[in-house]
């Protein structure tokens, strides 16, 4: 039987067994007896030992046996396959797996046929739609066959082991039920222990980045000398280069780390100042009618798909900075710093704006009200004592953006250079980490080699960096709200 | 500012320049917001402009002879006969009839077939399939017309501009102007951008591998976003002891929202695809990517609108003798479910613009037909937009508007969406 039926299965399973487990807690309710829990807590007591443990169980083992399975296959290959170069024996395993869903059902004679190879296996091929370039030789026909009885054998076992399961746990609750089991305490320890693990598929996916990232670029560290990544001036990551003598300089993460910097420079530039400004205008002056206009607008430019931001620099505005430049004699690139820069900065301007406001919203009133007191104007209160006071929160606040603006993608895909350069001129193009990440893995690569394994050590080093910016960013924001509170 | 004795100190230069002052620092509020507004309709109008043009499509009707013994030589009818027969020669022998081409002025014969799309001959094939009994009747079908003639008719084109530099020759705008000047030709709505897959062809390239991928995704992140995000925001919010794993998940949660999205994506290549072995450019990946990415918004909006509900409804169900799990499951969070939706939504908005991780999963593929399971690979809408807008030909610029608009809009309908519900279900306790 299928997983995907087994399940299915369990669960009409599961169901039935709450009917018939409410049903029996009905029966002792009309009998007079007092019970305990609810009927429908009965069913779910039912349900749950019925199909929760079976269901566990299938989940690890559709997980577990395709790679134990896969396992023994490699295993009772010949030697001579098993020392294939890991490109030609993954053709090989290919090949079988291509097999394995005819060879299950194919009758003893076709077998034979196809073993013989010659014109009457191409025929067979052709009738089965089996399209391969020639005869399968017999030490995959053997494998194939190996590896699908493998596959029927471990669906039996399961199909078995689920359905002992079942019913072990059905008559597990048939014998503990009687009117005064306690049956809404056991589910509901069930559900709480459901909504823990729940709650730790966020640690589970930080947990998969970390190990995922880490484990490729340990890969590519082999191959690529640590130091020489980290302060190589040079971003060349030709094909023929890597693997030969001397390539240490090849993958230079310092200009992709200066183009990301450069670029985010450039976006604080614009984001902090407007920003700031809207936030204050926003908390300070603008009547409810304004600020109720104004914030949802600002959300608009929060809410736009950085795709489109990166198409509105790559079509309109690259081109039109080139133009502006070349009217006033400037040779501005059209994928400049400064276009992805300042596309960016407007990008974050809300996430800026937003969280200022919120800390400005913070500041108490009685020291707006001192300053008054002592004759300042609205402006002067502003500059000289909320915005101090606030200056903890405002930092906070741009490190988040700092952290936003390095981890963009799609904007500089579009609108940063390609080459990495290392220049301060803003009218040269430059490129990012980001960018190099999405080049270096599109495309038809072959996953080992150096030249793709290098995305994730600078998957690796984005994620340190901003993961250090936010608990940096997060703690300063926390302390500040603290203080005021 | 006024005569009177009383206020003639407010008039001193220091006050003068603190008002100045003042009334500069309120203007630069003022023009930072106003820069937002801008930024919001340059923002706006320029996309408009480049991508409206994309949702007309011209069509070129000309005459067409579908010639029995080209199509069905042996008169059966056979389907099989009928989707293999050559309409390619047919459209040729038809258009360049239609538009008087001599037989032996060979470059004349090949500008002419340039004006119309080379899917014609399917547009064909469909008319003939749905209909077997046109065949041997002239029937007029209106082909769609080729990039260059779509540009020339929206004045995309430059006439002035000399023959050897402009991509449409003399002769191909004179034969474009005269079915025009017949009524040959119409500018219809672009119904291809919503149902083509992918071409290598502007005039034929659409929308709806990419659609039909969005969808599938969006479907996932419900399915497994949703009840994992609100499952954990309960046990986080009401269950979870002051320990130091809670204390993990929650700061775990925070930076999981700040985390890059093309770091998701390596996370979705090194473990879905090379350690599950799913497939490459399938939504399945693209989907799961996707909903880890979603879940830290959705717990944090979960989260916040059950922290919203007032104690007194916790209380009043505790008080006639609910466990705590009933007081949650029938009480709060039915009250909370407006704040989840709206959260929810939201994260969605994002999931259906984010680009980056699926790039990293192979998403960057040329698909013509829609997929027909999550496991088929597919396109999303945001990919689309990244593939057009980075192919070299001008009539894909236009259809990257009209695919940035299209998808601006699926996003303003969900906001909308939440925005309405936000304000039908909003209580104040």
């Amino acid at each position: 039987m299928s997983s995907a039926n087994l399940f299915l299965l369990l669960i009409a399973l599961g169901v039935g067994a709450y009917f018939l487990g409410r049903r029996r807690a009905l029966n002792l309710r009309d009998a007079g007896q007092t019970l305990h829990s609810l009927p429908s807590y009965h069913g779910l007591f039912f349900a749950l030992s019925t199909a929760l443990i079976p269901c566990v169980v299938l989940a690890a083992w559709m997980i577990a046996a395709p790679q134990v399975v896969d396992q023994r296959m490699t295993a009772g290959l010949p030697q001579d396959i098993q020392k294939l170069d890991s490109g030609d024996r993954s053709l090989a395993l290919s090949l079988i797996n291509r097999l394995v869903p005819f060879v299950g059902t194919l009758p003893a004679a076709d077998l034979q046929t196809l073993r013989a190879g010659g014109d009457r296996a191409t025929a067979l091929m052709t009738k089965l739609q089996l399209s391969l370039v020639e005869p399968p030789k017999a030490y995959v026909i053997d494998a194939a066959l190996n590896k699908a009885q493998m596959i029927s054998t471990s669906a039996w076992i399961i199909t078995l082991v689920t359905q002992a399961l079942a019913a072990a746990g059905f008559a597990f609750a048939w014998m503990r039920q009687v009117a005064l089991y306690r049956a809404r305490n056991r589910v509901e320890t069930v559900v709480r222990y459901g909504l823990m693990a729940a709650s730790s598929v966020a640690v589970l996916t930080t947990l998969g980045i970390v190990l995922s990232v880490l484990s490729e670029s340990i890969n590519f560290f082999k191959s690529v000398p640590i130091l020489g990544f980290l302060f190589g001036t040079v971003w060349d990551p030709r094909f023929s280069a890597a693997g030969s003598a001397g390539t240490t300089g090849q993958f230079g993460l310092l200009p992709l780390l200066w183009g990301t910097f450069y670029i985010t420079i450039v976006a604080l530039l614009v984001a902090v100042p407007i920003g700031l400004i809207a936030a204050i205008y926003m908390a300070e002056y603008a009547t409810p009618r304004v600020r109720a206009f104004a914030k949802p607008a600002l959300e608009i430019l929060a809410g736009i798909p950085t795709i489109v931001y990166g198409f509105f620099a790559l079509s309109t505005f690259g081109p039109l900075l080139n133009q502006m430049g070349s009217s006033v004699g400037l040779d501005i690139s059209p994928n400049s710093v400064l276009c992805a820069g300042f596309v960016m900065g407007v990008m974050i301007i809300p996430f800026v704006s937003s969280l200022s406001d919120d800390i400005l919203s913070a500041v108490p009133n009685s020291l707006r009200e001192g300053s008054y007191g002592l004759g300042a104007t609205q402006s002067e209160t502003i500059k000289k004592v909320v915005l101090p006071a606030a200056l903890p929160g405002i930092v906070g606040a741009s490190l988040l953006a700092v952290s936003r603006a390095v981890g963009e993608t799609m904007i500089v895909v579009l609108a940063a250079g390609i080459a990495a350069n290392l220049t301060a001129n803003p009218f040269k193009p430059v490129t990012t980490m980001t960018v190099k990440i999405v080049s270096q893995l599109t495309g038809d690569l072959e996953f080992n080699s150096p030249q793709t394994l290098v995305a994730f050590a600078l998957g690796l080093t984005l994620f340190i960096f901003t993961l250090g910016l936010n608990i940096i960013a997060l703690s300063i924001v926390r302390k500040y709200r603290e203080q005021y509170e | 500012m006024s005569d009177t004795t009383g206020k003639s100190t407010m008039s001193s230069p220091l006050t003068v320049r603190r008002r100045k002052a003042e009334w500069r620092f309120r203007a630069y509020g003022v023009a930072a917001i106003a820069f937002c507004f801008l930024a919001i309709l340059v923002l706006f109008t320029s996309i408009i402009t480049k991508g409206y043009s994309a949702f007309q499509q011209s069509h070129i009707s000309i005459p067409i002879k579908l010639d029995a013994a080209v199509i069905d030589p042996d008169g059966k009818r056979d389907p099989d006969t009928l989707i293999a027969a050559d309409y390619a020669s047919l459209v040729k022998q038809s258009v360049l009839t239609a538009l008087a081409v001599p037989e032996d002025d060979k470059p004349a014969r090949k500008h002419a077939m340039e004006l119309i799309s080379d899917s014609s001959d399917t547009q064909v094939r469909d008319v003939v399939l749905a209909n077997p009994a046109k065949i041997g009747q002239t029937v007029n079908i209106s082909l769609t017309a080729s990039d260059n003639v779509d540009a020339v008719l929206k004045g995309n084109i430059d006439r002035t501009v000399p023959e050897a530099d402009r991509q449409v020759s003399d002769q191909q705008l004179s034969w474009i102007d005269g079915l025009k000047k017949a009524g040959k030709i119409s500018e219809d709505f672009n119904t291809g951008l919503f149902t083509n897959g992918a071409s290598s062809k502007p005039e034929s390239a659409g929308l709806w591998v990419a659609i039909i991928g969005s969808f599938y995704m969006m479907l996932i992140v419900i399915l497994i976003a949703v009840p994992f995000g609100v499952a954990s925001a309960i046990y986080l919010e009401e269950f979870a002891p002051k320990n130091r794993w809670t204390d993990l998940i929650e700061v775990n949660v925070n930076n999981l929202a700040a985390v890059p999205s093309i770091v998701f994506g390596l996370l979705g290549l090194a473990i879905f695809i090379n350690g599950f072995g799913l497939p490459r450019s399938a939504s399945l990946v693209g989907g799961l990517v996707l909903a880890l990415m979603t879940l830290p918004t959705i717990i944090i909006a979960t989260r916040a609108a059950l922290g919203s509900i007032p104690p007194s409804i916790k209380e009043a169900a505790m008080g006639v003798g609910a466990s705590k799990m009933q007081t949650i499951f029938h009480h709060v969070l039915p009250l909370a479910i407006p704040g989840i939706l709206t959260g929810t939504i939201i994260g969605l908005v994002r999931a259906l613009g984010e680009t980056a991780p699926l790039l990293m999963i192979g998403m960057v593929a040329f698909i013509v037909d829609p997929p027909k399971s999550i496991l088929e690979p597919a396109t999303a809408l945001p990919i689309q937009i990244y593939m057009w807008a980075t192919s070299a030909e001008r009539g894909f610029a236009a259809r990257t508007g009209a695919a940035t608009i299209v998808l601006l809009l699926f996003s303003f309908l969900m906001n909308a969406g939440a925005i309405y519900l936000r304000r039908k279900f909003e209580r104040r306790w």
